[in-house]
């Protein structure tokens, strides 16, 4: 006769909990209050603009708002699609970003093992804080830089060639070398910050592990093989999951100020050209278009988040790792 | 230590020392370069010391009224934006950090989420126009009012900073969650406030891009969006070039200034950094442990 048990029915219990919940939150109503700055801004500036992304399928008219412009379903999506534009940005976004992945993903925890052996302790500090030191440089400041130093009238890179008898290259000019400098640049700015994280990763690991393994005779080379790269195995994961989920999303700022009209075949990737056609005024791509900029937007947050997804869960099947 | 372990580590070093100098040169370079004179650095005669000591870049640059704007706006726009990002994050990151707090999990989904999925350009740019806060400095300061990524970092140092008994104990002695956050969390969280602090503003010392589609007043515009004017598209101030001669000069004369643009640009981060970098390695270990 347990259905007769008041204890068990579930309305009763929830009730009693309901009811705890809500002492609860009165008694925490000043947490509440603490978190409102905070959830406002997040409905405001990017739940509101999520719901705003709606114009992506709308002709939007600027008398009529957001939600007064008429539906014109896929239209905008099928421009971009048809657009000579589209396949060239895809695979300049693309090529970018698996180009920085390659050959940059790497290189923290290259630095890292290697500042993680060195025995001289004001040595790796001082190594450690100069390499990232270039991270807090501004993307201004950063591309001014290699303007400068890649100038072919008297830059130092072209200084140098000439003096071992070559001719000065217009590198900003050249549409195969963007990529190249792109990446270059950036491993230069931010292959010691990514290394901090594998440096602490490095530093969780139980030295015992390597005591044992001098005593059986281990090289200090097999021991960054078979101890400190497996120890931070599930560190360079979590990374690599985020890195791929984000491989659409080349940062707008520097490839915009490398752009210049020579470069520009390679250059143009969707966030630039987001930009350009939502509020550029780029006579290239005529009138700024917000529905039609929007478009090309969502496609790529969409694309993104799927990558996301997907590596997410084959890191789950394959090491057991996962973001969430 | 064994034979391959010597060579091992000469090996080790010597490639770090390689990446030490390719880092730093580049930087040493345009210090020593501000200082010289450009003819000599545009003919490649600039290597290790400055050469032909040189201050007219500059004096140049203290004298430009724009770029004297452009410095005096960012170091308002950083403050104000700093301290309300700080309010913003300590207060939820620590609200966030309670596990007695109904509909956590809820918010931190609400939060999480924003990482992984955006509105995009265009959306973000209609509300920030309906608010009216275009050509403001609030468009430069609210919009990125919170970092989630931030935001973690607080809570996961609030959850492992502050100990539940520590709470319990102020609990039975009456404290309110206000009083105890006042007077026990906020002393106890000088390192996380100051990382944060420091990992915010030089967020808003180096962002060009909110000041490009929101600010349309010259006398509002941060110093790196003008700096973008000077470097990139070498919009030489007339002040600055009308004594000069030919061409070249003119050139080399636009040069000198760049070189300075940079160093003053940078200087406030370059001063910070030596006094800054032990807490830059903190705020990283906080995030890299997972909350």
């Amino acid at each position: 006769m347990s259905k007769l048990n008041p204890v068990n029915l579930p309305g009763i219990t929830n009730k009693r909990s309901g009811k705890k919940t809500f002492q609860k939150i009165i008694r925490n109503y000043d947490l509440y209050i603490f978190l409102l700055p905070a959830v406002a801004y997040i409905i405001i500036f990017h739940y509101v603009p999520m719901y705003g992304v709606q114009i992506a399928f709308k002709e939007f008219i600027a008398t009529k708002g957001i939600l007064g412009s008429p539906w014109i379903g896929g239209e905008h999506f099928r421009r971009f699609f048809n657009s000579y534009q589209f396949w060239r940005l895809i695979k300049n976004t693309l090529g970018l970003s698996v180009y920085q992945l390659v050959a940059g993903f790497p290189l923290p925890i290259i630095l890292a093992l290697m500042l993680n052996s060195v025995n001289n302790n004001s040595f790796k500090k001082l190594v450690q804080t100069t390499t990232y030191a270039p991270y807090f440089i501004s993307t201004v400041v950063l591309v001014s830089m290699m303007l400068i130093f890649l100038s072919p009238r008297s830059g130092l890179v072209n200084k140098i060639i000439e003096l071992f008898g070559g001719t000065a290259i217009n590198f900003m000019a050249k549409p195969k070398l963007f990529k190249t400098l792109y990446v270059l640049s950036g491993i230069w700015q931010n292959t010691g910050w990514n290394a901090i994280i594998y440096v602490a990763a490095l530093s969780a690991i139980d030295p015992e592990l390597h005591t044992a393994a001098i005593v059986d005779g281990a090289s200090r080379f097999k021991r960054i093989i078979y101890i400190d790269l497996p120890g931070i195995a599930p560190t360079i994961i979590i990374l690599l999951i985020l890195n791929i989920g984000h491989i659409m999303s080349i940062g707008f700022e520097k490839v915009y100020l490398m752009q210049n009209d020579l470069n520009i075949t390679s250059s143009e990737v969707i966030s630039t050209y987001v930009y350009k056609v939502g509020l550029g005024g780029n006579s290239l791509y005529g009138l700024p278009n917000y529905g039609y900029s929007a478009a090309v937007g969502l496609f790529n947050s969409v694309i993104n988040f799927a990558f996301l997804l997907v590596t997410n869960k084959l890191s789950k099947i394959f090491s057991e790792t996962s973001l969430w | 230590m064994s034979d391959s372990d010597r060579v091992f580590n000469i090996i080790n070093n010597i490639c770090l020392g390689i990446v030490f100098i390719l880092v730093v040169y580049p930087i040493y370079f345009i210090v020593i370069a501000s200082f010289s004179d450009p003819n000599y650095v545009s003919q490649g005669n600039v290597w290790l010391v400055p050469m032909g000591a040189n201050l007219e870049g500059y004096k140049s640059i203290f004298k430009d009224p724009v770029i004297l704007t452009g410095y005096k706006n960012s170091i308002v726009y950083t403050s104000v934006g700093t301290f309300i990002n700080i309010t913003v994050t300590i207060l939820a990151g620590y609200a966030l950090s309670r596990k007695d707090l109904v509909g956590r999990n809820a918010f931190m989904f609400l939060f999480t989420f924003t990482m992984f999925f955006s509105g995009g350009l265009i959306p973000t740019y209609l509300v920030v126009r309906k608010l009216g806060l275009i050509n403001k400095i609030w468009a430069l300061v609210l919009p990125n009012a919170l970092s989630v990524y931030y935001l973690i970092i607080a809570r996961t140092f609030f959850i492992s900073n502050i100990p539940e008994e520590l709470r319990e104990a102020a609990v039975i002695d009456g404290c309110t969650n206000t009083r105890f956050f006042v007077s026990v969390v906020l002393p106890l969280s000088k390192a996380i406030v100051s990382v944060l602090s420091l990992f915010y503003a030089v967020v808003h010392w180096n962002s060009f891009f909110n000041a490009m589609i929101y600010i349309r007043d010259e006398d509002k515009y941060p110093l790196q969006f003008i700096l973008r004017g000077i470097l990139l598209e070498n919009e030489m101030r007339e002040s600055m070039t009308q004594t000069i001669g030919d061409a070249s000069d003119i050139q080399n004369k636009a040069d000198m200034i760049k070189y300075g643009v940079i160093i003053v640009a940078s200087l406030p981060v370059l001063i910070a950094y030596p006094f800054a970098q032990r807490y830059f390695i903190k705020g990283m270990m906080i995030g890299s442990i997972k909350g």
